[in-house]
């Protein structure tokens, strides 16, 4: 009798020819996140993902993976051979472990036999399972129609007996749909866009903009913290930051005032885009919801567009504040995200900021300034940080 | 570069003090509630630092009460005579300049139904006497005042206060909060009528963790935390040996320095207000160099600058000073002592302090005054526009 996990992989499987190469990816993620925690042999059987696991960390296990895109349920399971004798104490014992056993009255079992060699057929094999628990244990009933409970036995080259489907994340492994550039700000909002997007596979990497010594080291210090919270889920990510505060002087010092925050904003895109060739990343990836803020209109985000050459994926775009706050307290970065923080670039925010810009107003401002010199300037601030 | 001038968050400790620490952790862990010889050894140790600590304020050994800092001392003093006297009254006085670990425990006694007297200051953070007077009544059982004020360093006239609660109540009992005056100022507790009185080891060049509560031996008062009755059962807790004996050291220093390094910084306090006067435009010392001002404290003002703004470009050139308030995304968070001596906002918002200590010299003055030239040069072209 041995203890295992289960991974769903579910839509994984409808990929074709290009399962293998998910497969792979999901499990080299499992190992990831296991380091440092007593595990066995990672394999697949039949559709499925399998891991040996140590009963004392199975907790600490399943909260791990499932922090890890691709997957669907989680279900702790006990293999054993297919002796009878053997699949029995397996059935009997997985009740043990049932955590609200006294709400527990009623129960199903359910068979699939996808070994179709072994002899008895799934109905059949589910009766006298179910008749086993009905002898052994008391006060449990079957209700086939509407149970408390179901006990799955999966027939396999293995038996897998177990209970519980725990609902992971879904989406697809990191790694498996390309590379995005995420710009990471300590607000609410950017860490859910990277959330999201790493949940479809993209591999993320982070760029924050910073105004040192108008912003303080620790409002960075939050950045990286809410990378490293990220990182649960995308696996290591790399997170580049940048020095804007030349870029806002001359600005401050050379175009209207009210123009201020969509100038930055080209300016934070064009040096994005720069981070992004050079490493091989081939999209952007913002917090913004339209209308959210005075500047995240239609027209803020086609002058933000027009700065740049490269796709800007915006995952929240058309989403509400609070389905966004859900989402960051479900993946724990709105404690860190709400922190408050010293911020004296709001030294720099116009008093009543152009909300629907024009582009030709703005590149006519753009022209009192070198903007070339200025990104390259900036760009010679860029430090780099691992976060894992 | 390293010019610290944040000492009145917390001092490196002495080079001295950190060997004594690190001797007191090898070889005196014993307990000194133990029986045996590494216990008495223990205990020997730490009835010394008291004595040192008893000898330096010119009180008595008995006197002196071990805590774990300037925060739990105030906390010990004020909850424990409130819960001893608040059946006489329940009217308490204390000042709107007050550290936190006082203002805050104020303000919960205020909740569960005390009358507090807050006293203003005047523009120099300096209470008024006569409002004193008028404020202490029948009723009153506590006055809280602080030593010197830990943003502006502006002492309080504590030596004065006895002779007002003899004229009208005399049961009230005062209790003086001296973390930012203990070593920096002269003191004489004893003959002031204070009843008690609070220190911090980090202040004074000693360790984080370690700090005293004077109690006058005429009061007797009851502990808030209980246990196994060290310090004569008013505060239970496995004595910090190493910070103790750190504390008996960086006193026993203190003691033979204190008037050479006194002298040393008031020069250098005058150097730099001479220095930021001539040299930089729009300021505002809010601690002068004068006789009611701690001349390890300078606070001062520069208009049209963020505080933190000015902070952080210092601290890119290698020196370290504190604000006294901060920027946050929602705004400036207000600063209470600031607004009470009823500087302008835009002075609380360009406040900086500059806290010395014995090692700081005149090329750190120098130094820091060409930095602050620079930056403050710099910051305003951007925020005087």
């Amino acid at each position: 009798m041995d203890r295992v996990i289960s991974l769903s992989v579910g839509e994984i499987a409808l990929k074709g020819k290009n399962r293998k190469y998910f497969e792979n990816k999901l499990i080299s993620h499992v190992k990831r996140v296991l380091q440092g925690l007593p595990f066995g042999k990672i394999y697949k059987e039949q559709g499925k993902i399998y891991v040996e696991v140590d009963e004392d960390s199975l907790n600490e296990v399943i909260n791990r993976v499932k922090k890890i895109f691709g997957i669907y349920y989680i279900s702790p399971c006990i293999r054993v051979d297919k002796d009878m004798d053997h699949i029995k104490e397996a059935v009997l014992k997985i009740l043990e472990d049932i955590k609200d056993r006294d709400k527990v009255k009623t129960f199903k079992v359910k068979t699939n036999r996808a070994d179709k060699k072994f002899p008895i057929k799934s109905p059949e094999f589910s009766r006298k399972m179910g008749a086993v628990i009905l002898k052994n244990i008391e006060g449990l009933n079957v209700d086939v129609n509407n149970p408390d409970m179901y006990v799955y036995i999966d027939i396999k080259q293995n038996v897998y007996v177990y209970t519980d489907k725990i609902k992971a994340y879904g989406g697809l492994p990191v790694g498996t749909n390309g590379k995005g550039l995420l710009l990471l700000s300590g607000g609410i909002d950017s860490p859910v866009a990277g959330f999201l997007m790493a949940k479809r596979g993209v591999e993320i990497s982070a760029i924050h903009f910073h105004s040192y010594p108008f912003t303080s080291e620790r409002a960075e210090e939050k950045v990286k913290n809410l990378a490293k919270i990220l990182s649960l889920y995308t696996g290591k990510m790399r997170m580049y930051s940048v020095n804007i505060l030349d870029i806002q002087k001359e600005i401050n010092a050379k175009c209207p005032e009210d123009q201020m925050t969509i100038l930055s904003r080209r300016f934070m895109m064009r040096i994005a885009e720069k981070v992004a060739r050079e490493n091989d990343i081939d999209v952007l990836i913002t917090g913004e919801s339209l209308g959210q803020v005075a500047s995240q209109t239609v027209e803020s985000i086609a002058v933000t567009n027009a700065s740049v050459n490269i796709p800007i994926l915006r995952p929240l775009i058309g989403m509400d504040k609070v389905h966004i706050i859900d989402i960051a307290k479900e993946i724990e970065t709105y404690e860190t995200s709400i922190l408050p923080y010293e911020d004296c670039c709001t030294l720099f925010l116009p008093k009543h900021p152009v909300t629907r810009p024009k582009l030709k107003y703005i590149e006519k401002s753009e022209k009192n300034i070198d903007v070339e010199g200025l990104v390259e300037k900036a760009l010679e601030s860029l430090s780099v940080y691992d976060i894992e | 570069m390293e010019i610290y001038l944040d000492n009145c968050s917390t001092t490196q400790p002495r080079e001295e003090v950190v060997e004594e620490i690190i001797y007191a952790l090898r070889k005196e862990y014993g307990n000194p509630s133990s029986l045996h010889k590494l216990g008495l050894q223990a205990e020997i140790a730490m009835e010394k630092a008291r004595e040192t600590i008893a000898d330096f304020l010119k009180v008595s050994k008995e006197e002196i009460f071990f805590t774990s800092g300037g925060t739990e001392s105030n906390n010990i003093a004020i909850q424990s005579i409130i819960s001893k006297y608040n059946r006489i009254g329940k009217h308490i006085i204390t000042t709107l300049i007050e550290h936190s670990s006082v203002y805050n425990v104020y303000k919960f006694y205020e909740e569960q139904g005390f009358e507090v007297t807050y006293l203003k200051v005047n523009e120099r953070g300096i209470i008024s006497l006569e409002e004193l007077e008028k404020a202490i009544r029948e009723d009153t059982i506590l006055i809280s005042i602080m030593q010197v004020n830990n943003e502006i360093g502006s002492i309080q006239p504590t030596w004065k206060i006895k002779e007002l609660i003899k004229k009208k109540n005399s049961k009230a009992l005062l209790h003086v909060d001296g973390v930012q005056a203990f070593g920096k100022i002269k003191l004489n507790i004893k003959d002031w009528g204070i009843d008690t009185f609070s220190i911090s080891g980090h202040k004074i060049y000693g360790p984080k963790g370690i700090g005293v509560l004077y109690i006058d031996k005429n009061l007797k008062i009851n502990p808030i935390i209980y246990g196994g009755n060290q310090e004569r059962g008013l505060r239970s807790g496995t004595e910090n040996i190493p910070g103790i004996i750190g504390l008996g050291k960086a006193v026993e220093i203190l003691h033979k320095n204190f008037d050479q390094e006194q002298e040393r910084v008031k020069e250098i306090k005058s150097y730099f207000i001479k220095r930021l006067k001539e040299e930089i435009d729009h300021i505002h010392i809010n601690s002068p160099l004068e006789e009611d001002f701690s001349p390890y404290i300078l606070n001062v003002s520069f208009d049209y600058v963020r505080g933190e703004v000015l902070l952080h470009y210092l601290e890119n050139k290698g020196i370290y000073v504190s604000t006294a308030s901060a920027c946050s995304s929602k705004g400036v968070k207000e600063n209470r002592v600031l607004k009470a001596i009823g500087l302008n906002e835009r002075y609380i918002e360009g406040a900086i302090r500059f806290c010395f200590s014995y090692k700081n010299t005149k090329e750190d003055i120098d130094y820091t005054i060409e930095a602050l030239k620079e930056s403050v040069k710099e910051i305003r072209q951007i925020t005087m526009r």
